[in-house]
């Protein structure tokens, strides 16, 4: 089986969907005949050709209308948001638009666009080229957000995605684009929206995050482990529609939960988790579900590394649960 | 912009006619081919529109509906679409009322969806006027203006990828060509040479905003040069113009020649909704300067010439709307809301179970009394 | 205070630009709007030949000035870049074969006048005075950085010198520009004029659409400069729009626009100082077209060879070099020796490695920085977050 990071993982999955289905197409600013900025649709313009592999002009807006326009008339397009932090620009068409479609026309209208774009910090990139803005669009109801932590789902998440009907923003933590890499398999397989992977199994503490920050509590698990506390790692994967199954079962179990994300803590999405838990944990919980999250300020650049949630912050949080 | 500009407008070297005032062929244009059939079907179109528009509004003004628009005035711009096959897409704008009939939207279904009652093809999700069609190829109408234009490019650039003669036919108000999405549906289409039609109704206001405060530019055609396509300014009063210069964007568009921008120069006779009182912000004597210009009445004058118009015939036309209006009505008006639980339908293909557990909620609540008429 | 702010400035030997005499009436200005806007000024052609009478404007003062400018900027990002490489600075980006469209623009333009930059215009900002050490100390994000290292190298901030401060996304400084000169319109003494500058990329956004709409619906003191330099990272101007010059895009909002040569630099000084002036006077805004080329690569992070024909860039590195053309200008005329070019070059670089060595090993900026500016005073949450952070870290 052939090791894969990230990028050559979602490249992998592009490919073979567009191998399969004629109607879909890729476009983006950059991502033909120089395969995107970070490479991941590198290969698809010689493959496919220009007339599925679009350079677009530098507009997101019309990038995102455009896709729109083109899941309408029945293809299945794959935009590319160079990075999620230029998404806003296209912010009118996600959320008032490809969100809404299907709906406001009644159910005649469905708008299967799956728009790909790095989120997340951690590559010196500062204010903007940093940002993690998933919460927004968990917030916007019709539009699925999935964000996977490794090759293997990234493949199988992003197969799914192009597989269903609903317009979904399919978010690729770019700090571990390269770093993330492990088996996946050439052939074709997908893995399951909506459901979350435990991914290390402990009686003690639930972990819970995804994207780059599922690396984290990982590593914050097995420091954990070193002290003698037992975490349970989740990875949630899909953020919108999240698997509530798995996270109440696991904290029902034990008592104790931590949430990590790098976007900033208020209102952010730990807040849904964390409520909803307590809606359904409440008799279970020991303490308090503590929150591990990026600061309630702008991405900075020089103190990334503070602001960024890591290990040894997540195992503060996890001791104060113990303590409580 | 004062009555007297208005009449400048008309006289502009640049603005394609056929017709003058009263109807009559002005020497040496070109007449576009339309069949005395298809002119029949026209004028029953435009006298559609107008009739339902006044029957809407007058119920609207009653406390039946919650909203309305009318489009007295600009009802020969709404046939942009003559030209257009049955196969070809239509990104309409919320007053286009002509090319919904046209395509063969009934009074039934228009009605329906004003009431958002249970047999709305919409399901009830949006207010009056934003129509949806899939059937006609009738892309569901936005309140957010212009977001429309880069999609119409999308299905465009899907129908050249795809390898057809489709085109893709947009609407659009001149205040919606400051949008930012106007310009980057634009770029798109010239970049694409996709077979997008972008059709700007120049009606001479944004609610309050007049032309002049909409741009600098000599006109809205002109803002076409930007993009690398052809902009063309008609007559929007003069169907047999908007008909012409309709028919060679289509034929351009098909023939794999790229995108077109057309400026109707038309003018919004009444207020922008029945939420507006122009008299606020406009002189009266505006609108009262465009009344010899009715395209109606220039249609009629030219078809009195081809002795293609009776009294008779318009009597027929208006009874027959005027009848369809009143059965509908009642019924639109008795037919309930839908149902609660379709609330939560499409928001996803599947509901998921965060909506089914909303869902179950909602219905354990007693329900709430429905303050809409048609419940 | 970050030392930065109490520094004395490094590039004293930069003087704000010596004021031009009144140059000669060019012909191109008085053609109709679409023959500007599709047409090409120059002064300079690229052999450096030129009409005396259309240079007379250009004394040996301001001739040597805009020299220094665009070999400061050439200089110093062939420092920087190396640094890059070196993995001294996490990224960078040069303006080669640009250096004459951001100086030249830059140049026309006043001490009280606005410069809100795109992402190639560092360069003018430190020719219109930005403090050196300052620039150098953003680069590294350290405690001296006046911004306190909020974001990525090149995003200066100098408010004495009216360069305002720049975000990585593509064209929002556009509506911002045409709003401070909207400000200058309703508030300002009429002196004031604001100059805001984009890629050929830039104008393929929406707020490059609304900025220009507004610009001349408002008749606003702006003067909006593109430099196409015909790449958006590996989109060329083809892929970008249709239209037959990016100028021309001016007239959808009934802007004069015009077009000259961007390696030009008597060219590019000419039509800004016509825009300049324009402004200033009250008659409007300017769309103003440098046609020039990104000879390197997008950023340090890009490789062009991937997607462009080097063959091409290789004919703008050498033949259209706009530091040539003017070197050759300043040649013909006797105000620059080879002695003199030798001369600047050593005191450039001087200063750029003092600054450098001066600015590499500063600390970063402190922690409780981090919540500082999020509004004027942090809310209680962000105290929270901080006293969390700094437990962890003590
Ligand atoms: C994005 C957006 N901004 C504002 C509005 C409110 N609004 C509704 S219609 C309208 C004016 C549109 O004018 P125009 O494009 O000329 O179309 P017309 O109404 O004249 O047909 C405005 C401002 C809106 N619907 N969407
Ligand atoms: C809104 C937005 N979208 C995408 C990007 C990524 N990006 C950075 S620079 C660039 C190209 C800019 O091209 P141009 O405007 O021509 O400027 P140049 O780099 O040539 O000076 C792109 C696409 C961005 N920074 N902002
Ligand atoms: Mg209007
Ligand atoms: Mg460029």
């Amino acid at each position: 089986m052939p090791t894969m990071n990230i990028i050559q993982a979602v490249n992998n999955a592009l490919r073979i969907q567009m191998a399969l289905e004629p109607k879909s197409i890729v476009l983006g600013e950059d991502v033909g005949k120089f395969g995107g900025v970070f490479r991941a649709t590198s290969g698809l313009y010689d493959e496919f050709g220009e007339e599925r592999v679009i350079d677009t002009p530098l507009a997101e807006a019309g990038i995102i209308g455009a896709a729109i326009g083109m899941a309408v008339y029945g293809m299945r397009p794959i935009p590319e948001i160079q990075f999620s932090d230029f998404i806003f620009p296209a912010f009118d068409q996600i959320v008032n638009e490809l969100a809404k479609f299907r709906y406001r026309s009644g159910g005649q209208y469905p708008c299967p666009v799956v728009i790909r774009t790095p989120v997340g910090g951690g590559i010196r990139g500062g204010h903007y080229h940093s940002q993690s803005p998933e919460a927004l669009f968990v917030h916007t109801p019709g539009i699925k957000v999935v964000i996977p932590s490794n090759p293997y789902d990234a493949k199988g998440l992003l197969l799914s995605c192009l597989r269903q009907d609903d317009p979904v923003l399919f978010m690729e933590p770019k700090k571990i684009y390269r770093a993330s890499r492990g088996d996946v398999p050439e052939n074709d397989y997908t893995v399951e929206l909506g459901k979350a992977k435990v991914t290390r199994e402990g009686d003690q503490v639930t972990l819970i995050a995804y994207g780059a920050m599922l690396h984290v509590i990982e590593e914050a698990a097995a420091k954990a482990a070193e002290i003698g506390i037992s975490c349970e790692v989740i990875d949630l994967r899909t953020l919108m529609p999240f698997d509530i199954e798995t996270i109440t079962e696991s904290v029902t179990k034990n008592g104790r939960a931590v949430m990590v994300h790098e976007a900033p803590q208020t209102c952010g999405y730990g807040a849904e988790i964390c409520s909803s838990l307590y809606e359904r944990c409440m008799a279970h919980l020991e303490a308090p579900i503590g929150r591990v999250c990026g600061f309630d300020t702008p991405f900075p650049y020089s103190l990334e590394h503070e602001y960024m949630p890591n290990a040894a912050r997540v195992l503060g949080a996890i001791r104060k649960t113990l303590e409580w | 912009m004062s009555a007297v500009e208005v009449a400048a407008v008309q006289t502009d070297d640049d603005l394609r006619r056929v017709l003058d005032d009263d109807g009559k062929v002005i020497s040496g244009v070109t007449v576009p081919e339309v069949s005395d059939e298809e002119l029949h079907h026209l004028f029953d179109t435009m006298l559609m529109v107008r009739i339902v528009d006044e029957r809407m509004m007058r119920i609207q003004r009653q406390g039946k509906l919650g909203f309305y628009m009318k489009s007295l005035g600009e009802e020969a711009t709404h046939l942009s679409v003559f030209p257009l096959r049955q196969d070809d897409w239509i990104y309409p704008s919320y007053r286009e009322q002509g090319a919904w009939f046209w395509r063969g939207y009934t009074i039934e279904q228009f009605l329906n969806q004003l009431f958002g009652n249970c047999k709305d093809a919409t399901k009830g999700r949006q207010m009056p006027v934003h129509h949806s069609a899939n059937w006609l190829n009738m892309v569901s109408i936005s309140s957010p203006v212009g977001t429309q234009i880069p999609q119409a490019v999308g299905t465009a650039m899907g129908m050249k990828a795809s390898g057809t003669d489709q085109v893709a036919m947009t609407f659009f108000g001149e205040g919606t060509s400051s949008t930012g999405e106007f310009h980057v549906g634009m770029n798109f289409a010239g970049v694409s040479k996709a077979p997008a039609i972008f059709v700007i109704r120049n009606n001479g206001w944004a609610i309050s905003t007049g032309t002049e405060k909409q741009t600098a530019a000599k006109s809205f055609a002109s803002k076409a040069i930007g993009y690398g396509m052809p902009g063309v300014r008609v007559d929007g009063n003069d169907i047999l113009a908007v008909i012409q210069v309709a028919n060679d964007a289509v034929a351009r568009a098909r023939a794999g020649e790229g995108p077109t921008l057309i400026e109707c120069v038309t003018y919004r006779v009444e207020g922008h909704s029945s939420s507006d009182d122009p008299s606020v912000y406009r002189n009266p004597a505006e609108p009262e300067a465009w009344g010899p210009r009715d395209p109606l009445n220039r249609l009629r004058g030219y078809m009195k010439n081809k002795r293609l118009w009776t009294e008779g015939m318009e009597k027929e036309i208006s009874d027959r709307c005027n009848d369809e209006i009143s059965k509908y009505m009642a019924l639109a008006e008795a037919h309930g809301a839908p149902e609660v639980e379709s609330m939560f339908d499409d928001v996803y293909q599947d509901l998921p179970w965060h909506l089914k557990e909303q869902k179950e909620y909602l219905l354990s609540q007693a329900r709430t009394k429905n303050p809409h008429l048609h419940n | 205070m970050p030392d930065g702010q109490s520094e004395k400035t490094e590039n004293e030997a930069m003087p704000m630009p010596p004021q031009a005499p009144t140059g000669p009436a060019f012909a191109y200005f008085d053609q109709d709007e679409e023959a500007k806007a599709l047409g090409l000024f120059e002064i300079l052609s690229e052999d450096s030949s030129y009409d005396p009478a259309n240079t007379a404007r250009f004394d040996k003062a301001l001739s040597l000035d805009l020299y220094r400018g665009m070999l400061l900027t050439r200089l110093m990002d062939k420092q920087f870049m190396a640094l890059q490489r070196q993995g001294v600075l996490g990224f960078y980006a040069e303006t080669l074969g640009q250096e004459a469209a951001g100086i030249g623009s830059a140049a026309a333009l006043s001490s009280q006048d606005w410069l809100v930059p795109a992402l190639r215009e560092h360069g003018a900002g430190l020719y219109r005075g930005m403090d050196f050490g300052n620039f150098v100390a953003q680069l590294f994000g350290n405690a001296n950085d006046v911004t306190r290292g909020r974001q990525m190298p090149l995003h200066p901030s100098d408010p004495a010198t009216r360069y305002v401060n720049m975000s990585s996304c593509i064209a929002t400084q556009l509506p911002h520009a045409m709003g401070i000169a909207m400000g200058i319109q309703i508030a300002g003494d009429g002196s004031e004029v604001c100059m805001g500058y984009m890629g050929d990329g830039a104008t393929s956004e929406a707020e490059f659409h609304v900025a220009m709409n507004f610009a001349g619906v408002r008749k606003a003191p702006v003067v909006m400069v593109c430099q196409n330099n015909q790449w958006a990272i590996s989109t060329p101007g083809t892929g970008q729009t249709a239209s037959e010059t990016i100028a021309v895009k001016g007239l959808g909002y009934g802007i004069e626009s015009l077009r000259a040569d961007g390696n030009d630099i008597l060219a590019v000084y000419e039509v800004s100082k016509y825009a300049v002036e324009k402004a200033r006077r009250g008659d409007g805004p300017t769309f103003i077209e440098l046609l020039t080329y990104r000879v390197s690569a997008h950023t340090s992070s890009d490789d062009p060879s991937r997607y462009r024909d080097e063959s091409v860039t290789k004919v703008w590195r050498t033949k259209r070099d706009p530091l040539v053309r003017m070197r050759v200008f300043l040649e013909k005329n006797g105000w620059l020796s080879e002695a003199d070019f030798e001369a600047m070059v050593t005191q450039i670089e001087a200063m750029v490695r003092k600054s450098v060595e001066k600015q590499r090993d500063v600390t970063m900026p402190p922690l409780s920085s981090l919540i500082q500016d999020v509004f004027q005073t942090p809310w209680w949450r962000l105290e929270e977050q901080l006293a969390t952070l700094e437990a962890i870290v003590d």
